[in-house]
């Protein structure tokens, strides 16, 4: 038991930060339900205060990885050591320091929106009195101080998923897993979320995170690592990702006829790597402008043109590839 | 405060460890909800002892003039419905409940995020079930006092028994509903399990009416052990068969479906 600041997770306030020893670290990680491998070897830390994300398509290993952080999917090979501890013998241990935060929503609709919080406090020891008052601050840092009272079947998908979080809050936990917190929330529930997480993050909150929004990882994630097919593909923050697997720039180019592919053979030797989609063509380049004049000066003229800066959407698709995953 | 982000000054100790005793915060966390619905219940509670003792002890019993073994019909069937009763809350909160907390709500995957063992989650649901079926009872023995149905001071002890029934029944019952893939199957439970129970352990009408062949399969329902345990209770007299021979049985029945429920909800919550 330590003391610490009435902030969300505000541990690292209240005690020194003797070093920075990995949180997390998993080594040769392997989860395998019968015969399939879900997650195939990986090598994992995370450190103290980081925003660490998980990026992959659907049925990457992602989630399965998170079920073994947060203890209760037990490691099927490797090693796996959370908090210092193991995961397997110590997992209530573990969780009474981890907040979870689920891909589905768990809430309880038979409960009110407080009470689903102060129950909650009660699975981690916390006396009723506290878990009262620290339900009405995590209420008001997740925007539902009004809704508090309220049964939770009404709320909206965004709402739900904030009290979600401030549950995963309750026991100010060290360590916060969500599995694609913003999957399903329209444009203003998802940027709420973030930010809300931006400010845990700056309160020196450890995050975990799923997704598949590149936009999300970009925002929040200090460092990622990118999954597919169980192992991981490249790792790294979100800017080296870019610079390492993707060119500064991207120039797509739309042709005006049926198909892009008789102007893409025009397109040699410009930039790093052409890439024909069925409607556009992209090419990797340092300078798309320069690039532009390239191409014009072929004779080429294309419908429609955008110069962009690479993202890491450009970086997944190119190590994930854009067959789709169901 | 806490939209300080970080600069609030306000110190605050939260624990964060095990609660004492993790199935009680489970239990609390079910009663919690339940405050929200017992009105509507405690009303049938007390509606359904009075409705079933006027309509089958004086309704029917008026044509069973000569009683049961020479006692009344109506204190006769009193202890079989109470335990009969008893069995129907407990399956009943153990089937759709249990069904749910995987399928549609979730709760038991919540809870097994939070520093709780799959055996902390299952006894604080279990004593919730345990807690309602005990409520009905008392209700149903309150009503069936007033009536005069119950004939001896021995009667309280029914309620021991059936809390013992209660868990002999809803544990297993536990299990089933973790194993089961859809709820059809907790339907088919009700209609070749609960109804053949109630009707032919020895409720209504003595085990010893049954055809030769079937009074094995009454025997080996965990309600007829209940029911000659309260019927001696309430009236007073010996038990048919031995008394630690029925608590063993119901015993068996609990720690089996115990075993069981722990096995089953593993396998759904730690995967």
């Amino acid at each position: 038991m330590s003391k610490c600041l009435v902030v969300v997770g505000g541990h690292r306030y209240g005690r020194p930060v003797t070093s920075a020893a990995p949180l997390i670290r998993a080594r040769g990680l392997v989860k395998r339900f019968g015969d399939f491998t879900a997650v195939d070897g990986i090598d994992v830390e995370v450190r103290p205060g980081e925003a660490f994300g998980f990026l992959g398509p659907n049925g990457a290993g992602k989630s399965s990885t998170m079920r073994m952080i947060g203890c209760i999917s037990p490691p099927s090979g490797g090693e796996l050591r959370i908090l210092g501890m193991d995961p397997v013998r110590d997992g209530p241990a573990i969780r009474a320091r981890l907040g979870v935060c689920p891909q589905l929503d768990n809430l309880d609709p038979e409960l009110t929106v407080q009470e689903n919080l102060t129950t909650y406090a009660r699975y981690f020891g916390v006396p009723r009195s506290t878990a009262r008052r620290r339900a009405a601050e995590l209420l008001d840092f997740v925007q539902l101080t009004e809704r508090a009272d309220s049964r939770v079947e009404p709320l909206s998908g965004g709402m739900k998923r904030r009290l979600t979080i401030a549950r995963a809050l309750v026991n100010e936990p060290e360590i916060v897993l969500l599995d694609e917190p913003t999957t399903g929330l329209d444009p203003q529930a998802r940027h709420l979320v973030w930010e809300r997480l931006f400010r845990l993050k700056q309160q020196g909150v450890t995050l975990v995170l799923t997704t598949h929004y590149m936009d999300e990882a970009e925002q929040l994630c200090d460092r990622l690592v990118v999954m597919d097919g169980g192992r991981i593909v490249a790792e790294g923050s979100p800017r080296a990702l870019i610079e390492q697997h993707s060119t500064r720039e991207v120039l797509e180019l739309r042709f005006a006829a049926e198909s892009q592919e008789a102007f893409a053979g025009k397109l040699d030797g410009l930039g790093e790597r052409v890439e024909v989609l069925p409607d556009r063509v992209l090419l990797y380049v340092t300078d798309g402008d320069a690039a532009l004049a390239q191409v014009e000066a072929r004779g080429l003229t294309p419908a429609a043109v955008l110069v962009r800066r690479s993202s890491l959407e450009d970086v997944f698709l190119h190590l994930t590839g854009r067959t789709l995953v169901d | 405060m806490v939209d300080g982000g970080g600069t609030g000054v306000e110190v605050s100790v939260v624990q964060r460890s095990r609660p004492a005793v993790p199935a009680l915060a489970v239990l609390a966390h079910h009663l919690t909800g339940y405050r929200r619905t017992w009105r509507a219940g405690i009303f049938s509670s007390f509606l359904l002892p009075t409705l079933t003792v006027v309509g089958f002890g004086l309704g029917v019993g008026a044509y069973v003039e000569q009683g049961v073994d020479g006692v009344p019909y109506l204190d006769w069937i009193v202890p079989g419905l109470l335990a009969s009763t008893a069995v129907q809350v407990a399956i009943a909160e153990s089937t759709w409940p249990v069904f749910s907390n995987f399928q549609w709500t979730r709760t038991y995957f919540a809870q097994s995020s939070a520093p709780l063992r799959v055996g902390d989650i299952l006894a604080g649901h279990l004593g919730f079930v345990l807690f309602r079926a005990l409520t009905a009872s008392t209700a149903f023995l309150l009503v069936t006092a007033l009536f005069g149905a119950l004939a001896s001071p021995w009667a309280v002890l029914t309620l021991p028994v059936v809390a013992l029934l209660c868990l002999a029944v809803a544990a297993p019952t536990f299990a089933y509903a973790a194993a089961v893939s859809s709820d059809s199957w907790l339907a088919m439970l009700f209609r070749f399990a609960l109804i053949p129970m109630t009707l032919f352990a020895g409720v209504f009408f003595p085990v010893e009416s049954l055809p030769d062949g079937l009074r094995p399969l009454a025997y080996a329902t965990p309600l007829w052990h209940a029911v000659d345990l309260c019927r001696a209770a309430t009236l007073g007299v010996p038990p048919q068969s031995s008394a630690v021979g029925h608590l063993l049985y119901l015993a068996a029945w609990a720690a089996l479906g115990w075993v069981l429920a722990v096995r089953l909800f593993r396998r759904r919550l730690v995967v």
